[in-house]
């Protein structure tokens, strides 16, 4: 049913229910917001009206309404520009001024800060109530994310996206009064919590309240370091959401600028994170047959993700015998640099340090994990930066990225096929696994590799796929929270699969907690879907197990995939771990 | 098994209870009540525990602790004084009130005595207005404290007999 | 034993009629021969009489009147809040019609002995009224302007015995909704009666039964909510506590008009005794068949729970409420939904508070033109307060609407205490405002107190003396917000913070004129902003206080005094020459800052003075004074 009001005057008609909000974004009124968050692909709905900022006036109420939060009615009269509004929304950005550092100047979110950008808009030229300022130690304590609750603004955006979308729980608000704040149980740091470092809380933060582990410090010190031997490998997924931090449209896919501008930047070799995918491919498709033949427990699930490792780890112990023991693709490919590259062309692999650059933040924390490494001075990957770690640092050296000339990884590692690039989206893995399986169990070519079910942005997908005279039924999930789900019910037998595929943020690692913000613009996340499928599309060999470096690394050096010398270098196990 | 309720271990009273109630993540604060009683407070650990059996995550229960004043994360003292701070009881001297009960007892409101024996809190009005200014000690209302010797004489009935603090005080106004 | 129909319910009525039959009736005092069997005293059980003792004076009575063979036409009950709290505690003995005040369990013995043995009123426990200086042993002023609906049993049965209120026409609303009234009916008699929710926000409660009752619904829920945080206010805790029947009776008459089956008593963990007394009120309402499976045999079942709040003031705003019940931090949520739409685990609730309930049995009853014929043309009815602070006669009292607040504090209250002079009433709580002397003579009622610059709020109702500093009591309502804003909204967790901290400055002498303008203005901006109820109306404290009392903060702001003596930073202590030099406060002054020699005049050194005000305590001369 459509109702009819007016806005500033103009009059409109729209859906009943519809907010005042998205009713003024109707007519290209724009009220500021700040707690607000609609992500609704990812089942996040922050309208709890808490900031106050975008407070309007109704004719007839008595106090201002907050137009995020309150439907329209037949005959409503809305003044979303009066002096009162304005003037109530402008002190409340004020009040959370007054308790707020006001360092935005060294603060690394200064320029890309929601708080920031509204003071600005609303003119905000001095403090007029100043008082107690909260002091909170700032949490340190992870490898992959700084908590600082001192710029904290209790949009509880976090607690939200942790909770309902991921269903970790790690935040909760805790308080009451001038004291709430979103903290920790128990106000433990977060490395001693159940947090699975997705990011996700970093990637929705208003403020500078939440924010990745800022390493590029630690690359420079090693491109400067002439003793250093240093290699860089780069994830599917930020090739096509660099551009974004230069300006460019989401979806723009950057891969030989990159390549050219990490190589300015000094590094060694430029190598791929997509080698190390299709090797993934080799060793899970194996393992998945393997354990057909023999018996095994299916389903099989992807373990590619770190923060859903560390997910299942906590939240479901009882089953970890189902994950694949596979490695990462990243980890794959910092071991085999360590490894078969060093070999190969006679580098001491103590020499080598491996950066990678990723669009998700749990790679700090994963690269980090002691047994993820030949021995415990030589990890398979050193130091992790995210996409926007990278675009900081081109923009720190001074490079004009879009001008850039293209340029190729270097070989043997950089060798990749369009199976590895769909890694980056949401279903990718598991249809890169079915090409694959696919021709190693009927012995016959696979034509139409675009396994279509599996691909979009609903957040269980499920197919099932006949191949050979078996119907291998098939479920891809991302966001933990939909993961969480399909456990249960794997868990109570209610649902039966063969393979699963899991990524923990919302949309794959293109929407991982280190691309460049999205600031609630999920179209974005559709671009970068996009592009990863063009990319593959251009791919002359779209088939891991046709990668003909990988299948050269494999007659020279690793043997037989899930052999002995691939489950040393290429597997590894997991860890029981409390749920806090 | 053991049936004496005051002999048997605190978490397996506060399970056997959780297994008692019909809905437990819903009846949340009520099981937060018992299990203070069953401790005397609820430290991380006993928070932890209700979050595993109930399955909810830890930062729940302890943002919901935190939010309630009724619940306290720190050991309280053998006694509990609360100071009402309700408005009757304001305009009729209860801020002198706390603060005579603070000297007495040497803390602060929200702290307990060294010798555990005390805490000092203040609560809401509890309907004693009549009796204004009126503190409770373990829930016992204690009323008309207007001289040092009243406050004195209340929280005598608490010490342990002998204590060089139940000695007899001066009569002063407060 | 289930009563099985209305039928049992009358007969079980007329069996307990003989429980009150000797309850206030007028009969002169002879000896114990002359009355019917049995006597009653009714000793106060509320919550006042209770902290004085008043179980161990019951148990005495019962001890010596056993002792003195007495026991079987004596009986000894405890009831509900007299409402006369500053005499307690109180006993009435029935029928005699006499009332003993401020009663101690020394005077046991002489009770029993002079008035039971001897047949004569103990004269020394009567009650003194101030004005006549007489004795009376009932019909004290204190009763005479108000009329006692909500608390219509309060005093007068037992709460723990379910066959007094069945006697008091217990349970006959009920009766008549199920077999005589139709759901609409029974919301159009609500509506009709005018009556108002009593926690303070003052909506139509027949409207909000009638909201909860639209569309459709698998489950609705009855709310009580007896989470009474307004600090002063006891008048549910008091409901609760003497007459808990005709709360579940009211719950039980909404059910069955809305179409709930369950209700929830969300009560304060704080009221043990209300607790104990609603526990047993439901148990035997259980065993009675008044909750559970199809009441009094018709198609209607209804039951209760009680739930613990666990000390937020907030939890008595209802969509903070419902999220405490559901487990969760009782954070206030947007409106709308409004909890009639989506409420308790987003069903239909409709939450009432307990006055309101209260009322609900007798207008079923009488019916609504009986109760709209009480109070003023938007507000019907009574409403309770209580009244406390600075007042003779603290208590709690129920009057109609319209009253004024000198006949409440002046005929009712006695008048100020210690003969000093009145200064404002405070109503409405930390909402509320500081009413000045020109509104005495206000009738009071919902939208007359809002347009003075205050609310109803639950009715707590405090007076204050020229001793109370304005600047200080609104500090003290600010302080109360801050301590229990839930912290969600920013106008309300950091808005109010900063209120106090300006109004702090004002007391510590530090503020400036500029201090006084952001108060007011950022007072505006807060009641503007706002999430819910209680940010809403916390600047009303400041907000009235500065329109009535504007001359005290200048005081503090410019002439650096706080004229009540409160502020102890403005606070300077002067000995004057009625110092007759005998030392003593130097004797006593912690900072030894007195000096002058024995026999000649005193001097205080400003600069070192603490501000204990000692020495003004200490001298026997009076002539120590503070400005």
């Amino acid at each position: 049913m459509d109702i009819q009001l007016k806005i500033n005057d103009i009059p409109l008609t729209v859906p009943a229910g519809m907010s005042i909000l998205d009713a003024a974004r109707t007519i290209n009124i724009d009220i500021p917001t700040l707690c607000y968050l609609n992500l609704h692909e990812m089942r996040l709905n922050n309208h709890i009206a808490s900031c106050r900022v975008c407070v309007v006036e109704v004719e007839g109420r008595r106090n201002l309404a907050p137009a995020c939060s309150t439907p329209v009615f037949d005959g409503m009269v809305v003044k979303t520009d009066t002096q009162r509004a304005v003037l109530g929304r402008r002190t409340m950005v004020e009040l959370l001024l007054s308790d707020h550092p006001k360092s935005c100047l060294t603060c690394p979110k200064n320029l890309d800060c929601d708080l920031q950008a509204l003071a600005a808009d609303l003119g905000v030229r001095n403090i007029t109530y100043e008082g107690e300022e909260s002091e909170f130690a700032i949490d340190k304590s992870s490898l992959a994310i700084i908590r600082d609750p001192n710029k904290c603004i209790r949009c509880r955006r976090c607690e939200t996206m942790c909770n309902d979308v991921q269903t970790v729980g790690v935040y909760s608000a805790v308080g009451r009064g001038f004291e709430t704040v979103v903290k920790t149980a128990f106000d433990l740091p977060l490395h001693d919590t159940s947090c699975t470092f997705c990011g996700q809380c970093v990637a929705v933060c208003p403020t500078g309240a939440l924010m990745e582990l800022d390493q590029v410090d630690k690359v420079w010190k090693a491109l400067n370091d002439p003793t250093r031997y240093v290699v860089v490998e780069t994830a599917p997924a930020v090739r096509v959401a660099l551009g974004e931090g230069f300006g460019l449209e989401p979806g723009t896919i950057v891969t030989g600028k990159m390549v050219a501008a990490l190589r300015r930047l000094g590094f060694d070799r430029v190598f791929d994170t997509e080698f190390g995918a299709d090797v993934t491919i080799m060793e899970e498709a194996t393992e998945l047959i393997h354990r057909i033949e023999h018996g095994g427990r299916l389903p099989i699930l992807t373990s590619c993700c770190p923060a859903w490792v560390k997910f299942f780890e906590h939240q479901f112990p009882d089953l970890l015998d189902i994950p694949s023991t596979c490695k990462s693709p990243h980890q794959m490919l910092g071991v085999l640099s360590k490894s078969y590259y060093a070999e190969t062309y006679g580098i001491d692999p103590q020499k080598i340090t491996v950066v990678s650059i990723m669009p998700c933040i749990a790679k700090k924390y994963e690269a980090a994990r002691p047994e993820l490494g030949q021995d415990p001075v030589t990890p398979d990957v050193d130091i992790v930066i995210t996409t926007r770690e990278l675009s900081r640092m081109l923009r720190e050296a001074g490079i004009h990225f879009d001008h850039l000339k293209e340029e190729d990884f270097d070989h043997p590692l950089g060798e990749s096929t369009g199976a590895a690039v769909v890694f980056g989206t949401t279903g990718g893995v598991i249809e890169a696994a079915l090409r694959t399986a696919y021709e190693w169990l009927t012995g016959k070519p696979l034509e139409n590799v675009e396994f279509e079910p599996l691909r979009g942005m609903d957040g269980i997908k499920e197919a099932v796929i006949p191949i050979g005279k078996r119907d291998f039924r098939i479920a891809v999930t991302h966001g933990l929270g939909n993961a969480r789900t399909i456990l249960e019910k794997i868990q109570s037998g209610e649902s039966h699969y063969d393979a699963i595929e899991i990524m923990a943020c919302p949309g794959g690692c293109i929407g991982g907690g280190g691309q460049p913000y999205h600031h609630g613009n999920l179209e974005i996340l559709e671009a970068r879907a996009n592009a990863i499928y063009q990319e593959d599309r251009s791919k002359p060999l779209r088939k891991s197990h046709e990668n003909p470096a990988v299948l050269k690394l494999y007659r020279d050096y690793i043997g037989e995939p899930y052999g002995e010398k691939a489950h040393r270098l290429l597997h590894t196990s997991f860890t029981k771990r409390p749920k806090i | 098994m053991c049936n004496n309720p005051l002999l048997k271990d605190p978490y397996q009273q506060l399970d056997d209870y959780i297994d008692s109630i019909p809905y437990k993540k819903e009846n949340l604060i009520l099981i937060l009540h018992r299990a203070q009683e069953i401790f005397g407070y609820l430290p991380d650990k006993v928070q932890w525990h209700i979050a595993q059996k109930l399955d909810l995550p830890s930062a729940k229960i302890y943002g919901v602790v935190s939010f309630y004043s009724f619940f306290t994360m720190k050991p309280r003292g053998k006694h509990v004084a609360n100071v009402c701070m309700g408005t009757a009881c304001f305009v009729r001297g209860s801020e002198k009130l706390q603060k005579e009960v603070e000297s007495q007892l040497g803390i602060k409101t929200g702290q307990t005595t060294e010798d555990q024996l005390f805490s000092l809190d203040s609560v809401r009005c509890i309907g004693a207005c009549g009796l204004a200014p009126v503190m409770t000690v373990d829930g016992k209302v204690h009323g008309r404290l207007e001289t040092t010797a009243d406050i004195k004489q209340a929280l005598a009935k608490y010490r342990p007999e002998g204590t060089p603090e139940e000695a007899k005080g001066s009569n002063s106004n407060i | 034993m289930k009563l099985k129909d209305t039928g049992e319910l009358n007969e079980l009525k007329g069996q307990s009629l003989a429980l009150l039959k000797n309850r206030r009736i007028s009969s002169p005092l002879t000896t114990l021969e002359a009355l019917g069997k049995p006597r009653h005293i009714m000793v106060c059980g509320g919550t006042g009489c209770h902290a004085s003792d008043s179980p161990e004076i019951a148990a005495l009575l019962k001890e010596e009147l056993n002792q003195r063979g007495l026991s079987d036409q004596v009986e000894v009950l405890q009831t509900g809040c007299f409402g006369f709290c500053e005499k307690g505690p109180i006993l009435e003995i029935h029928p005699d019609n006499i009332m003993y005040v401020q009663v101690s369990t020394t005077d046991v013995a002489d009770i029993v002995e002079e008035h039971f043995i001897q047949g004569k009123q103990v004269e020394r426990l009567l009650y003194v009224d101030p004005s006549s200086e007489q004795r009376l042993a009932s019909d004290f002023p204190f009763y005479h302007s108000q009329l006692r609906i909500a608390l219509r049993n309060c005093s007068y049965i037992a709460p723990e015995d379910i066959r007094e209120y069945i006697a008091a026409d217990g349970y006959q609303a009920l009766a008549k909704v199920l077999f005589n009234m139709s759901p609409a009916s029974v919301i159009e008699e609500i509506k009709k009666s005018g009556l108002r929710g009593r926690g303070g926000g003052g909506f139509p409660t027949g409207v909000k039964w009638e909201l909860t009752g639209q569309g459709e619904a698998t489950q609705r829920y009855i709310i009580c909510n007896a989470d009474e945080g307004d600090p002063g206010a006891f008048m549910d805790r008091s409901i609760l506590e003497g007459d808990p029947h005709s709360v579940l009776e009211a719950m039980l008459i909404a059910g069955s008009a809305i179409g709930a089956t369950h209700g929830f008593i969300y009560i304060r963990a704080e009221y043990p005794l209300a607790i104990h007394r609603l526990e047993i009120s439901i148990n035997q309402a259980r065993e009675y068949g008044l909750l559970g499976e199809k009441i009094l045999g018709s198609d209607f079942s209804f039951d209760v729970d009680i739930k613990y709040g666990a000390g937020a003031f907030v939890c008595g705003e209802e969509t903070a409420l419902i999220h405490s019940i559901e487990g969760a931090r009782g954070e206030p949520s947007v409106k709308p939904p409004f909890p009639a739409q989506e409420g308790l685990w987003g069903k239909p609730t409709c939450v009432n508070n307990v006055e309101t309930f209260a009322n609900i049995p007798p207008i079923i009853l009488r019916g609504s033109d009986w109760f709209a014929g009480i109070g003023t043309e938007k507000s019907k009815g009574t409403k309770v307060f209580a009244l406390a602070g600075k007042v003779n006669n603290v208590g709690l009292v129920e009057v109609p609407m319209g009253t004024t607040l000198r006949q409440i504090i002046f005929d009712i209250g006695g008048g100020i205490k210690n003969h000093k002079s009145f200064k404002a009433a405070q109503t409405g709580g930390p909402s509320g405002g500081c009413i000045p002397t020109k509104y005495l003579d206000t009738p009071i009622d919902y939208e007359s107190l809002i347009s003075i610059g205050s609310m109803m709020g639950s009715g707590g109702l405090i007076v204050m003396d020229d001793s109370d500093c304005m600047v200080n009591i609104a500090k003290f309502f600010l302080e109360f917000t801050v301590d229990e804003s839930c912290g969600r909204c920013t106008a309300c967790r950091v808005g109010t913070k900063r209120l106090h901290e300006i109004l702090t400055k004002i007391t510590e002498g530090k503020g400036t004129l500029d201090d006084l303008d952001s108060l007011e203005q950022l007072s505006k901006i807060i009641k503007d902003t706002s999430l819910c109820g209680l940010g809403q109306s916390a600047p009303n404290p400041i907000l009235s206080t500065i329109e009535y009392f504007k001359d005290e903060y200048l005081a503090h702001i410019v002439d650096k005094s706080c004229p009540a003596g409160v502020c102890k930073s403005l606070v300077k202590y002067k000995i004057t020459d009625k110092c007759k030099g005998c030392t003593l406060c130097t004797k006593h002054c912690p900072a030894n800052c007195i000096s002058g020699s024995v026999k000649e005049p005193h001097v205080i050194d400003e600069e070192r003075c603490l501000k204990c005000g000692v020495c003004m305590e200490k001298c026997r001369f009076g002539a120590i004074v503070h400005h």
